[in-house]
């Protein structure tokens, strides 16, 4: 295990570069739904606004 | 109001008035025309971006060392990089009077094509500031102890560089119409297009003063600007209608 | 008849329930792909004789790579067809794609650069790829620019459109340009990131990961374009009864 998290000596650059790739993977991937969910939010808000 | 916007009042009906009889060419003539006497009356527009150039390439002996031999080596990129950032100083003022007073929406009716009517305006354009740029570019590129033989490959490379930069600047220009403190905006837009420029025009300018063939990199520059004619225009107008929906 | 399924592509309801009912389809294989590639590539492949472990990088290098130009195409692809077709969901679909692309050309940069760093002894060499990816970052930028200074939102869309379509025509001029530049200041004692031979159980963790980034991206680009379809439809009816049954 401790072999593997090595690396091979290349540690500081392997898990820094599958840290931001995947952190940019899931940030889209929150980034997306939460504008779906704030679109329908509005489109749900203005539906009740003329309704009152 | 001042002077000047009178006579740009006066300036802009004949224009419009007579190119529903004249050709496209004839249109086009005039609009270079107009472009080039109102700049004239404006000097300042045409001094400041030569300013600007001459400054920056004083700044660099200043900032690194007055050594011939090392200001000699850095020569070509200081001056396309100072030449570049003049043209685009200068591109604020391509559209954005016109935009103001109604001139592109007239231009946009009068029925004659909105992409010659720009090319016209891009040609006065270089012709107020690419043109002082390349007068002006042999004497900064002594001072930063290029020798008279290269003189030639330089005056070339930028005389041709600058239609590029012109043309390109000009989508940039046209796309920010309308957009309040552009000026930011429109260098994130039209520096990264210009890049080929940039590059092409320094390699011939290190050429040159080398004393190497600078054919290859001229060749390269001129079809950036065959290209640039034939497309810049068009995307132009597209931008400058988009602006007026 | 063959044209139906295009038309239908402009009708902002029909898209917005063929994007939610597709989505999943794309996303749980991409999922899937991308752990896969991971395991592979982190675990099974083995180090590479010249590289050693380091080489793994280009298992989330090249993905992200791949993925900012085929979200830039896309993108292009996408606001071309709302310009020449007007189309309202294309324009969407190309607002869509810009964050997505800006924020892998980002990782692509950042995994660029930590490679580089114990393969050639810096972590910025001025390497063709890595300087066009550079360009390529801020032509996102610029067009996220673009699109936020325009308050108009259609014209904010026909005018980012036009600068996506002049980006994607200057995009092979500036990496051919990058590249020959390149090629003159190559310093010889750099090592290069050659095409070495590759075995099967290397190769295809990086399809698997391709794969994966481009099914995560059709995944994300659905999503997204549903959520810019609601808002730019907010007022008519059937984003209520979309919503409410």
């Amino acid at each position: 295990m401790r072999e593997f998290l090595d690396m091979g000596g290349y540690a500081a650059y392997v898990w820094p570069s599958y840290v931001v790739t995947i952190g940019v993977i899931v940030v889209n991937v929150i980034w997306a739904r939460r504008s779906l969910a704030r679109a329908r939010q509005l489109v749900r808000r203005r539906a009740a606004g003329e309704a009152s | 109001m001042s002077h000047g916007d009178v006579e740009v009042a006066a300036l802009t009906p004949p224009i419009v008035a007579r190119s529903s009889a004249t050709s496209a060419l004839g249109a086009a003539a005039l609009a270079l025309e107009r472009d080039l006497l109102l700049a004239f009356r404006h000097p300042s527009q045409l001094v400041q971006p030569l300013a600007f150039f001459a400054m920056v390439t004083l700044l660099f002996p200043l900032a690194l060392s007055p050594e011939p031999a090392r200001l000699r080596e850095v020569a070509p990129g200081v001056l396309w990089t100072a030449a570049l950032l003049a043209s685009l100083l200068a591109l604020e003022f391509l559209f954005r009077d016109d935009a103001h007073d109604g001139t592109l929406e007239q231009y946009a009716l009068s029925g004659q094509s909105l992409t010659t009517l720009l090319f016209a305006k891009i040609a006065a354009h270089w012709v107020l500031t690419g043109v002082p740029l390349t007068l002006m570019a042999p004497l900064a590129a002594l001072s930063l102890g290029a020798s008279p033989s290269a003189l030639p490959g330089i005056f070339a490379a930028v005389l041709i560089g600058s239609v590029t930069l012109s043309l390109i600047g000009s989508i940039g220009a046209a796309l920010t119409l309308g957009i309040k403190r552009s000026g930011a905006l429109l260098s994130l837009l039209t520096l990264p297009l210009a890049l080929p420029v940039l590059i092409f025009g320094a390699r011939a300018t290190q050429l040159a003063m080398s004393g190497g063939p600078v054919v290859a990199p001229l060749e390269l520059l001129g079809a950036l600007a065959v290209l640039g004619t034939t497309l810049a225009p068009l995307a132009a107008a597209a931008a400058v209608r988009i602006s007026l929906e | 008849m063959a044209w139906t399924w295009f038309h239908r592509l402009a009708s902002p309801p029909y898209v917005y329930g063929v994007a939610g009912r597709l989505s999943p389809w794309f996303a749980w294989p991409a999922v899937l792909l991308i752990l896969g590639g991971l395991y592979g590539g982190l675990v099974l492949a083995p180090p590479d004789y010249q590289q050693g472990d380091g080489f793994r990088i280009i298992y989330v290098h090249a993905p992200s790579a791949w993925m900012s130009l085929m979200v830039y195409t896309t993108m292009a692809g996408a606001a071309a067809i709302g310009l020449v077709w007007r189309m309202k969901v294309a324009h969407a679909a190309a607002a869509a794609c810009a964050p997505i692309g800006a924020s892998f050309t980002f990782a692509a940069l950042v995994t660029g650069a930590l490679w580089g760093e114990p393969m050639w002894g810096t972590y910025w060499q001025w390497d063709p790829r890595l300087t066009s990816e550079l360009i390529l970052f801020f032509l996102y930028l610029g067009y996220m620019g673009l699109r936020a200074g325009i308050e108009d939102p259609q014209r904010a869309d026909r005018a980012s459109a036009l600068l996506a379509v002049v980006g994607v025509i200057n995009v092979p001029i500036i990496h051919y340009s990058v590249t020959w530049w390149n090629s003159l200041h190559q310093a010889p004692s750099v090592m290069r990131l050659g095409k070495p031979s590759i075995s099967l159980t290397m190769l295809l963790p990086l399809l698997a990961m391709l794969l994966g980034f481009t099914l995560l991206f059709i995944a994300l680009l659905l999503v997204r374009l549903r959520a810019e379809v609601l808002l730019r439809e907010r007022s008519s009816s059937w984003t209520r009864e979309a919503l409410l049954t």
